[in-house]
């Protein structure tokens, strides 16, 4: 009990879960970055500020990890680090139990391969000269050019027909389809190599309601079918709420509370994640249908 | 009780390649003063287009048609329109405009200073390169002449102060991108307010803030409604907002409301299929309840024939295919445009 409490107050991965269990362990992740990088500052010195400031976590294999936050907690940060699209100042991170920061090259690319992302805004990450069937099958072609054609054919439209679009859509370009169909693309690129961690930052929020739940529910059966481990993050503690296992609650760089997802909307135990449940908009007494 | 606006049949069409489209359909609402009517619809439903035709803000080569009054209708309905101002003969009560015959020249005065927009981002509406403070003056100086300066100034601070702006004297020095998101959007609504309209169009005003922000906007907005007997027309896709803002909701589909009524009412029973999929789809603090509407919203250039949601929809019959449904009468004060409502 003390260890779980410690667990979830901390993050710490040791205190909850067994090695073998964790797919993806952080520990005192940090990024700064120079203050007034914006158009009025002309000044390339000046004082720094930490934009993630020791973040430890450790994601079970299987799970939905969510991180939540209020805008500029450092939840983009955060995720880009994990991936090693960015290099944290300091931390340790390791993948399946190997140290990721000391790795480059060919070895580097072949454990990026098991880890994808899914974007906020599926407008600006699709190139609009690419045609779907390009775009999707292009992990195909950079880490299996050995493949031939056909099957790499034969893979892109089997992944796009289980996102929900047809066949028609490999010839087509992205302007042609609306947001939540774009959205349907940015998954089946990151799930055709088969990855183990797919990290989906803000997957929903430029998406309409109807179309944004569709989408979650499409990750929720994606993650039973091919063994995914999410790590999701969102500003929206309802749109979390629906998909975690468990939650991170973000502020200022740090996490502020991490536990079960049940016990973190129903038992906070930190005063801002009680703020912000607080401040959910509430729906009067739920009409359940008939 | 006369209605501040009331809107009915209004339709906007603007030219596109593939012709004339309607993004709002025969419209009609009303809102009185004091009260808040919440529109929600997904993207694309015409929602903005209503509220620019409300301000007289449409694009270039837009087609209005309807009429929707502010203030008290002008009667012998059925003549040709033209007039934007009629005497209400007899009724004693002065006569109000038809904003769908409004001149440019007529607008000037009634934008702003009879109704106001606040918008998601206010740094559109925002000049960037001008004090807070100053903007405000300007659009108080738009509305009335024959103030002194002195007097500009201390209304502009007042402005400031009545939207719950911290040390209004110091931010009206300060430029727009100096300022938080949320007081950014409080000066917003400051400015909005400063000349004294009786209507509010708030165009997502909160879509961009962070909840604990939101919440804040939004009880400054209910509290000015109040104080200032302000009507308001609040805009989301966010059914729990609409909750929190609206004494009453309209719902827009491809163009059209296809359900309005008292907010708990449409809410807690709802009975057009769309708004109760919406409400299906939407996610909130209890886990496992999200069901999703199959398919999405129809491209106004190929709309259904007859209801516009009965490609989606899992209680569709025959007849629904035949003509748009009118607007039933499912309870005293509650509509719905679909065949199921007897
Ligand atoms: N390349 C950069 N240079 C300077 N500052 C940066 C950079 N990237 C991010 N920041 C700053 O770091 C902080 C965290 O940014 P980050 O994008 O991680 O936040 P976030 O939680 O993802 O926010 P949002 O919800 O708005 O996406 C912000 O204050 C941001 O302005
Ligand atoms: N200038 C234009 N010319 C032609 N069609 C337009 C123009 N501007 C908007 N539209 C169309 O009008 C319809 C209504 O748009 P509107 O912006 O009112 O939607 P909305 O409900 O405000 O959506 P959102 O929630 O995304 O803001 C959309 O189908 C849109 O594509
Ligand atoms: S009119 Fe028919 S198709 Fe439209 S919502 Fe009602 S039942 Fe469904
Ligand atoms: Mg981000
Ligand atoms: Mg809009």
């Amino acid at each position: 009990m003390a260890n779980d409490r410690t667990a979830s107050l901390t993050g710490d991965p040791s205190a909850a879960l067994s090695p073998s269990e964790i797919l993806l362990e952080a520990r005192e992740l940090r990024k700064s970055y120079r203050r007034g990088g914006g158009v009025f500052s002309n000044s390339a010195k000046g004082p720094r500020f930490t934009a993630v400031d020791g973040v430890t976590l450790a994601v079970k294999g299987g799970e939905t990890f969510a991180v939540v936050g209020e805008s500029g907690c450092g939840k983009t940060t955060l995720a880009r680090m994990l991936l090693r699209l960015i290099e944290p100042d300091s931390g340790s991170l390791r993948f399946e139990g190997r140290d990721l920061l000391r790795l480059s090259g060919s070895a580097l690319r072949a454990e990026r391969r098991q880890m994808q992302m899914v974007f906020q805004d599926p407008f600006a990450s699709l190139d609009p000269r690419m045609r779907v069937g390009e775009i999707v099958g292009e992990p195909l072609a950079i880490h299996h050019a050995e493949l031939r054609q056909t099957e790499k054919q034969e893979r892109t439209a089997a992944i796009l027909e289980r996102v929900g679009l047809g066949a028609d859509a490999l010839k087509r370009y992205p302007h042609e389809f609306s947001g939540g169909q774009r959205q349907r693309i940015g998954i089946a690129r990151a799930l055709i190599l088969r990855p183990k961690l797919v990290v989906a930052d803000e997957p929903v929020s430029a998406l309409d309601v109807s179309v944004g739940a569709q989408v979650l529910l499409l990750l929720k059966e994606l993650q039973t079918e091919f063994g995914l481990t999410y790590l999701f993050i969102s500003h929206s503690l309802p749109v979390v709420a629906q998909v975690a296992t468990r939650i991170a609650v973000m502020r200022a760089g740090r996490f502020v509370e991490v536990g079960l997802a049940d016990q973190v909307l129903q038992e906070p135990k930190d005063a801002y994640t009680r703020e912000l449940l607080g401040a959910v908009p509430a729906l009067p007494c739920r009409w359940s249908g008939s | 009780m006369t209605p501040l606006l009331d809107a009915c049949g209004l339709t906007v069409e603007l030219p596109t390649a593939a012709g004339w489209v309607r993004p709002v359909n025969e419209v009609s609402l009303s809102i009185a003063a004091g009260e808040s009517l919440g529109l929600v619809g997904e993207s694309g439903s015409g929602k903005t287009m209503l509220a620019l035709a409300l301000m007289g803000l449409l694009p270039a080569g837009a087609r209005v048609g309807g009429e929707a009054w502010l203030g008290q209708k002008a009667t012998g309905a059925g003549e040709p329109k033209r007039a934007s101002e009629k005497s209400a003969l007899g009724s004693g009560v002065p006569a109000g405009k038809d904003l769908c015959a409004l001149k440019e020249r007529e607008w000037r005065a009634v934008r702003g200073g009879e109704i106001a927009m606040v918008f998601q981002e206010p740094m559109t509406s925002l000049n960037p390169v001008m004090r807070i403070g100053a903007q405000i003056e300007e659009a108080i100086r738009a509305h009335e002449s024959g103030l002194t300066e002195k007097d500009v100034k201390k209304r502009a601070v007042e402005a400031l102060e009545r939207a719950a702006v911290t040390e209004p004297g110091i931010r009206a020095q300060q430029f727009p991108h100096q300022l938080s998101g949320g007081l950014r959007q409080r000066a917003m609504i400051a400015m909005a307010l400063a000349a004294g309209p009786r209507l509010l169009v708030a165009d997502e005003p909160t879509t961009a803030l962070d909840v604990t922000v939101q919440k804040q906007i939004l009880d400054l907005l209910d509290r000015l409604r109040r104080e200032l007997r302000l009507g308001l027309l609040f805009i989301t896709h966010d059914l729990g907002v609409v909750a929190q803002v609206a004494d009453r909701v309209a719902v827009m589909y491809a163009g059209r409301i296809i359900e309005e009524g008292p907010t708990l009412e449409v809410l807690a029973a709802p009975r057009h299929p769309y708004t109760q999929g919406l409400l299906k789809a939407s996610p909130t603090l209890e886990r496992g309840k999200l069901s999703p509407i199959p398919g999405s919203v129809p491209q106004l250039t190929a709309l259904p024939p007859g209801c516009a949601f009965e490609p989606r929809c899992s209680l569709r019959r025959a007849d629904c295919v035949t003509a748009v449904p009118e607007l039933r009468r499912a309870e005293a004060s509650h509509t719905a445009r679909c065949v199921l409502v007897q």
